[in-house]
């Protein structure tokens, strides 16, 4: 039984940067597009005690794409974009319902109403295999390792690259913008909802949008990473970073760089183990986070009431 | 001496207690034991209604043991999904049922087979406790939120687990193990091995439950109380945690990995609204859990070996969606029709007080009342007035003549009439007497006070005012002989009036 093949340190380190550049380059690119977008949008999730809103979507999202190929009869992006957008922000109108109308808590209302959705979604899949292109598998772990076999996109004669490549750097792109023209106010009605009513910042419409775009980033990484390992792409990152740093932008600046070195450290795992490449990046993320965890614990074992202290003066300053 | 005859005599009313759970075991394991071995595999391409006369007549041993294994899971996921439902830890579930992934990987490895399966149920529960061990050691250790910590656990734990399936999926046994079975779960694989941990687990929830009743009572919902009356809190909660991981491996071969969670939740969420009281949440969620696994593991045989875990979760969100629309207390849909009856019958009250109004203002005497009267004192519009004469003509407290635009009232009107006005005058007096509350304050109080007030209620107002007659405004109560009677207040005059026809 050999389930760990032996360390060939050419295959697993040398040969996915050189004679396989071709199909690794795009998987670690990919997984660079994934990890940025889903750790920029995590943090703020983290900040909001949204993470578990990531979890809902990221799973009740499945009946929309499954019902967008089933109208469709096609991958088409648009029309798959348009059903999860409507399965998410339908999730989260659900969740609010349950929670506001009946004595369901939170927690137990989010439990029933994605685990919902995302039956729904697998017996879609199950029961129109033949017309809906999605493996059920594949649904929660995804397969990264595709993106390599996709066809290169041509435009004004220059072959740019796989067409969910280019969707995933658009995506990126577009979120930075948004995060950059609309910094003041998340940073605003992130940590202090009361201070954004008063300047005018309606923050419903700001958690609105930002399901919204939750919704657009987790399902242009769907076919990628699947519908749990999303969720480690969201929250990871954010976490590593609040662990080593208070400051919004130095966190930002953090989960960009754990996500480009998640990527590449899943990259050379899975060449290594021989495992879906999406659940490597995601446990060289992990193990990441227990280095920034480690940090954390020795650097606040040895001043354990200077936390404390720094916490007062923190929310003294912010009230 | 006494001591310990004491305690042989809690011991023998503990017997007596839970005596009946001696019969429900031998009765379990014969049912178990009386299973043939399962043929997995022989479901061939049948269309759906010799599915359904297949499954509905209980003749294959797959079927049988796919309904008794789905019942028996629907049990004890049902009523550990009472505690974590109450103890608002309905994540943790999901959490343990991730978290559980490697280890029904490291399990599978330890003899490359799903048979025996206690390799599998041992590892998947240490990663199950390992999962909700790391998610406190965090939570105790940084300073992140519990949201981040549980879905960072619940990922991380269950990537290991994808890590682990992809690399045994590509040894040459393990590609058909059926081990992928455990993603989203297949009633029809269930052995007899499966079976018995299934039915000891249900066993185990229903004893430790109606052992540990109390115990589990106190500290669900008051924790520091039931550490001061001495209870191991810590104890308990571990032993649940335990049984939990334990409930949760046995229904991954039937539910799967993914939506075992919602198996919890999803039952105990639907009977948490249909009643108060822990016991009866208990009975009824282990009702629906049974419910929706034996309709999962039909709807899934009907399709020829579709996945069960979907269908089980649809039939259970099924039952919560009756449960939230229609629950007799806390339904969206009963809510909105007690609060539109209620609307309805205030606004009746209040137009028949306002002809008990319109009658006392001019001392009970004249014949009917006019739409015009009633519109000025309500000051409402004149169809608006119509619009509620109807609703009473409608429950025969008043009759119109609608060439005169008059109305009357019936004696069943009358009386209600009376009725409100009293309830009216009578809190109206208690506040200025009893509480205090200067004269020209209590009108307020008593409009919304008026229409709730029961028959027990008033007669004990009356009482403690020791009967009487006028109201701080100085108007007449009208007292219950006359009310009981039927007959319009006698006015100075002696004239009858108010009703007629």
């Amino acid at each position: 039984m050999n389930l760990i093949p032996a360390f060939d340190a050419h295959k697993v380190l040398v040969a996915p940067w050189t004679e396989s550049l071709a199909s690794y380059g795009w998987v670690v690119l990919m997984g660079i597009g994934v990890g940025i977008a889903c750790g920029l949008i995590g943090n703020y999730l983290i900040l909001r005690r949204m993470a578990l809103m990531g979890d809902a979507i990221s799973h009740s999202i499945l009946p929309g794409i499954a019902g967008a190929f089933l109208v469709s009869r096609s991958r088409s992006t648009w029309v798959m974009f348009l059903g999860a957008l409507v399965a998410g922000i339908l999730t989260s109108f659900i969740i609010e319902l349950i929670h506001r109308r009946s004595r369901v808590k939170q927690d137990a209302a989010i439990g029933v109403a994605f685990s919902t959705l995302f039956a729904v979604g697998v017996i879609m899949i199950a029961v129109f295999a033949d017309r809906v292109d999605l493996d059920q598998d594949c649904v929660l772990y995804g397969e990264i390792g595709f993106v390599s076999l996709e066809p290169s996109v041509e435009w004004l004669g220059l072959k740019w690259g796989p067409a969910s490549i280019l969707r995933m750097g658009v995506v990126c792109l577009g979120l930075i913008l948004a995060i950059s023209l609309f910094y003041k106010e998340l940073l605003v009605s992130s940590f202090d909802p009361g201070l954004s009513r008063v300047i005018g910042i309606r923050s419903d419409w700001v958690h609105h949008a930002l399901t919204a775009v939750l919704s657009l980033v987790i399902v242009s990484a769907f076919e990628a990473v699947g519908a749990i390992l999303v969720i480690a792409m969201l929250i990871l990152p954010g976490a590593s970073a609040s662990l080593l740093t208070h400051r919004l932008p130095s966190r930002l600046l953090i989960s960009v760089l754990h996500a480009i070195a998640s990527s590449v450290l899943g990259m050379h795992l899975a060449v290594w183990l021989d495992c879906s490449i999406a659940s490597a990046m995601v446990l060289s993320g992990a193990f990441l986070f227990v280095l920034a965890w480690c940090r954390f614990w020795i650097v606040n074992r040895s001043s354990s009431g200077r936390w404390e202290s720094r916490v007062e003066e923190v929310s003294g300053g912010q009230a | 001496m006494i001591s310990l005859r004491m305690d042989a005599g809690v011991v023998r009313s503990h017997l007596r207690r839970w005596i009946w759970l001696v019969p429900l075991m031998m009765l379990l394991g014969g049912s178990i034991s009386t299973l043939q071995a399962a043929k997995v595999g022989d479901l061939g391409e049948l269309n759906l209604k010799r599915q359904a006369i297949r499954f509905l007549s209980f003749k294959d041993p797959a079927v049988r043991h796919a309904v008794l294994g789905s019942a028996l899971i629907g049990i004890s996921c049902g009523l550990f999904g009472c505690f974590l439902v109450v103890r608002k830890m309905a994540l943790t579930g999901d959490v343990l049922s991730h978290a559980v992934l490697p280890g029904v990987a490291l399990g599978f490895l330890w003899n490359l087979s799903k048979t025996p399966p206690y390799p599998i149920l041992i590892g998947a529960t240490l990663a199950g406790l390992l999962g909700i061990a790391t998610v406190r050691l965090l939570l105790n250790t940084t300073r992140l939120k519990e949201d981040s910590v549980l879905g960072i656990v619940l990922t991380v734990f269950f990537t290991f687990g994808v890590c682990l399936l992809t690399m045994i999926q590509r040894l040459p046994t393990g590609s058909k193990s059926g081990i992928d079975k455990f993603l989203f779960g297949q009633a029809a694989a269930i052995s007899s091995a499966d079976l018995w941990m299934m039915g000891v687990i249900a066993v185990l929830a229903v004893a430790v439950v109606s052992v540990l009743f109390k115990e589990l009572l106190a500290t669900s919902f008051d924790a520091v109380y039931a550490r001061t009356i001495g209870l191991p809190t810590r104890w308990v909660e571990g032993a649940f945690i335990l049984l939990l991981a334990m409930g949760i491996v046995v229904a991954l071969q039937a539910v799967g990995v993914v939506l075992v969670s919602a198996m919890l939740i999803t039952p105990a969420a639907a009977a948490y609204l249909l009643t108060d009281r822990l016991n009866r949440m208990l009975w009824l969620s282990a009702l629906f859990g049974v419910m929706a696994g034996v309709l999962g593991a039909f709807c899934s045989f009907l399709g020829n070996n579709l996945p069960t875990g979907p269908f089980m979760v649809l039939a259970a969100s099924s039952v919560f969606a009756c449960a939230f629309l229609f629950a007799p207390k806390h339904g969206v849909v009963t809510r909105w029709w007690r609060h539109r009856s209620s609307t309805v019958r205030i606004r009746m009250e209040n137009t028949l007080k306002s002809f008990y109004h319109v009658l006392e203002a001019r001392r009970f005497e004249g014949d009917g009342v006019s739409v015009l009267e009633l519109a000025t004192r309500r000051r409402e519009t004149l169809d608006e007035i119509r619009g509620r004469l109807k609703e009473l003509v409608d429950h025969e407290l008043v009759t119109t003549e609608d060439d005169r635009g008059v109305a009357f009232l019936t004696p069943s009107g009358w009386k209600k009439a009376c009725s409100i006005v009293r309830n009216h005058r009578l809190w109206e007096l208690y506040l200025n007497h009893a509480a205090q509350v200067p004269a020209d304050h209590v009108h307020d109080e008593a409009e919304k006070i008026e229409h709730v007030l029961g028959e027990d209620a008033v007669r004990e107002l009356e009482k403690k005012l020791s009967y009487a007659r006028v109201d701080p405004h100085g108007r007449l109560i009208p007292d219950l002989a006359q009310i009981q009677k039927g007959l319009p207040t006698p006015s100075e005059t002696g004239r009858v009036t108010g009703y007629g026809r």
